[in-house]
């Protein structure tokens, strides 16, 4: 075992995985988080806490996760590139391990310039394969990134995260390949919407032998409303929305839009489940947590075994 | 080269509101090609400020020169003998020029008439865009000879980012993201396979980061 997370075993035991999203307040609103918390609560192996995501400042993540932590929840641990150098960053891989934190996800982060401090300065210090291989290099082998030597090392099963729909699309899967060879044990997807670029992404990492290597989890987000799916098709780096997905919102009617949008959630899951080299589902039901419990139930992620 | 842009004339006339003998101090190399602090850029400037200071009915005696170059104290010095005639300077040189001259004329006011941008090329006429970031550490031997330092917005070692898209960045639509720049280049030169190989962290010491740098050649000093 890397760090023994409940995502690890689940993982080797060779489960299905789910995992779920949560996203802290803009305050110290602990109440709002701890709801949002309660409808994950057994219906998910782990729930990522996003690190003031879209660059718009938040209660920090390590302080979600530990919150997380005490709701019975396992968190994910997320952390960007945007905001913390090397010494901050290895500070609060050592400060959430310590705190039982047991997983966490190295991402880039979304550029400044989209949040809600534009003149920010953005730190970038390393990248999120630096992190990754950091992260490890801490786990492994005891040392900091400058080579010192810790003092008892963290415990992390190491995330990362991949987008098969951003461009260049045929150098993607090289770009997953040196997030794995860095580090990652579990790779989490953005949000699918063009199943047929999902398929054949996910064939070629099987056959460069990547699915052997690490664990990819495909991200779903199910659509609310026409009005999310033509968002997230214009406005949303990197993301891929086909017409097909809007018809089928569009013509489902303005009352059964959200039934809809939880239908395709439904069937992109039930497909992911039998598809070779994908080991589980990550769910990003943003602002929509109270339907996860329906969500996991409708798509036959329930009951979460125990591990 | 150094390129700048031209400060505001509101911005410059606050400056020197309180002064009287002005001389406007122009420089010969990067910021004349780049059109924000040349001799041209000299003279415009010069002549609106008199113009401004006219309506308001403030004669102002406003000079011009223009040297070629003012980070060099050998041109820094030729002002010397008129220095004394004026009450405030206003140099049009990059940020090295203007803190330069200051460093030579301890008593006279000097203030920048041009915000220093990067180090960049020129596209086209009007048009100059950002090529190197001065890290101290050059890094394109390893990135098809396109830096994603100065020219990817998240200086990425590893790229591209999930936000490339259409071989554009994320946060501007008009920016070419530097990752597939870097990705197509290697191809052409048939060494995509360089793609793989991990970048290690930088070493930042060399930039900014280790404090205010210096080269230092004993070879050439005399």
């Amino acid at each position: 075992m890397k760090s023994g997370s409940k995502l690890e075993r689940i993982l080797q035991a060779g489960h299905f995985a789910f995992t779920g999203e949560v996203g802290p307040p803009r305050g110290c609103n602990v109440q709002a988080l701890k709801e949002k918390i309660s409808h994950l609560k057994g219906h998910v192996d782990a729930a990522n806490v996003t690190d003031n995501q879209t660059a718009v400042v938040r209660l920090s993540s390590w302080a979600a996760s530990l919150i997380c932590l005490q709701e019975g929840v396992e968190p994910n641990f997320q952390m960007v590139c945007r905001d913390r150098n090397r010494l901050a960053m290895q500070a609060d891989i050592l400060g959430a391990s310590a705190h039982g934190i047991r997983n966490m996800l190295c991402l880039s982060g979304d550029h400044q310039v989209f949040g809600d401090h534009p003149q920010a300065k953005g730190v970038f210090d390393i990248d999120s394969i630096q992190l990754l291989a950091m992260v490890k290099g801490m786990r492994d082998d005891s040392a900091f990134q400058s080579g010192g030597g810790i003092d008892e090392a963290p415990k992390m099963f190491i995330g990362a995260a991949a987008n098969p729909f951003a461009e260049p699309f045929e150098w993607r899967i090289h770009r997953l390949a040196k997030k794995i060879s860095a580090g990652a044990d579990f790779i989490q997807t953005q949000c699918v919407y063009n199943m047929d670029k999902a398929r054949e992404w996910v064939k070629q990492a099987n056959d460069l032998g990547l699915t052997e290597k690490a664990s990819l989890l495909m991200g779903i987000t199910p659509m609310k409303s026409v009005g999310m799916a033509r968002y997230m098709q214009s406005k949303v780096p990197g993301m891929e929305v086909p017409e097909a997905i809007i018809r089928r919102l569009r013509e489902a009617g303005k009352q059964n839009v959200a039934e809809e949008g939880i239908k395709i959630a439904c069937e992109q899951i039930q497909e992911f489940k039998e598809m070779p080299g994908v080991a589980g589902i990550h769910l990003m039901a943003i602002e929509w947590e109270h339907r996860v419990p329906e969500i996991a139930e409708r798509a036959g992620m329930l009951p979460r075994p125990e591990v | 080269m150094i390129v700048a842009d031209k400060k505001p004339i509101e911005e410059i006339v606050e400056e020197i509101k309180d002064h009287e003998r002005i001389l406007i101090l122009g420089c010969n190399e990067c910021v004349t090609v780049c059109e924000a602090g040349g001799k041209k850029e000299v003279e415009i400037l010069a002549s609106a400020l008199r113009m401004y200071f006219l309506n308001q009915g403030r004669e102002k005696n406003i000079e011009e020169l223009t040297l070629e170059r003012q980070c060099d104290s050998e041109y820094v010095e030729e002002i010397r003998g008129v220095s004394d005639q004026y009450d405030a300077l206003v140099s049009l040189a990059c940020g090295v020029g203007v803190q330069f001259t200051a460093e030579h004329y301890p008593g006279l006011p000097i203030y920048p008439g041009v915000n220093t941008c990067f180090l960049g090329a020129t596209e086209h006429r009007g048009l100059w865009t950002e090529r190197c970031q001065a890290c101290g550490q050059c890094i394109l031997a390893r990135t098809g000879g396109i830096c994603p330092v100065s020219r990817c917005a998240k200086r990425i070692m590893n790229g591209p980012c999930g936000g490339s898209s259409n071989g554009k960045c994320e946060i501007n639509p008009d920016l070419a993201c530097a990752w597939q720049l870097i990705v197509d280049r290697l191809d052409s030169l048939g060494r995509l396979e360089e793609y793989e190989t991990l970048s290690p962290v930088k070493d930042w010491s060399a930039d900014r980061a280790g404090g205010p740098r210096k080269v230092e050649r004993e070879d050439v000093q005399s």
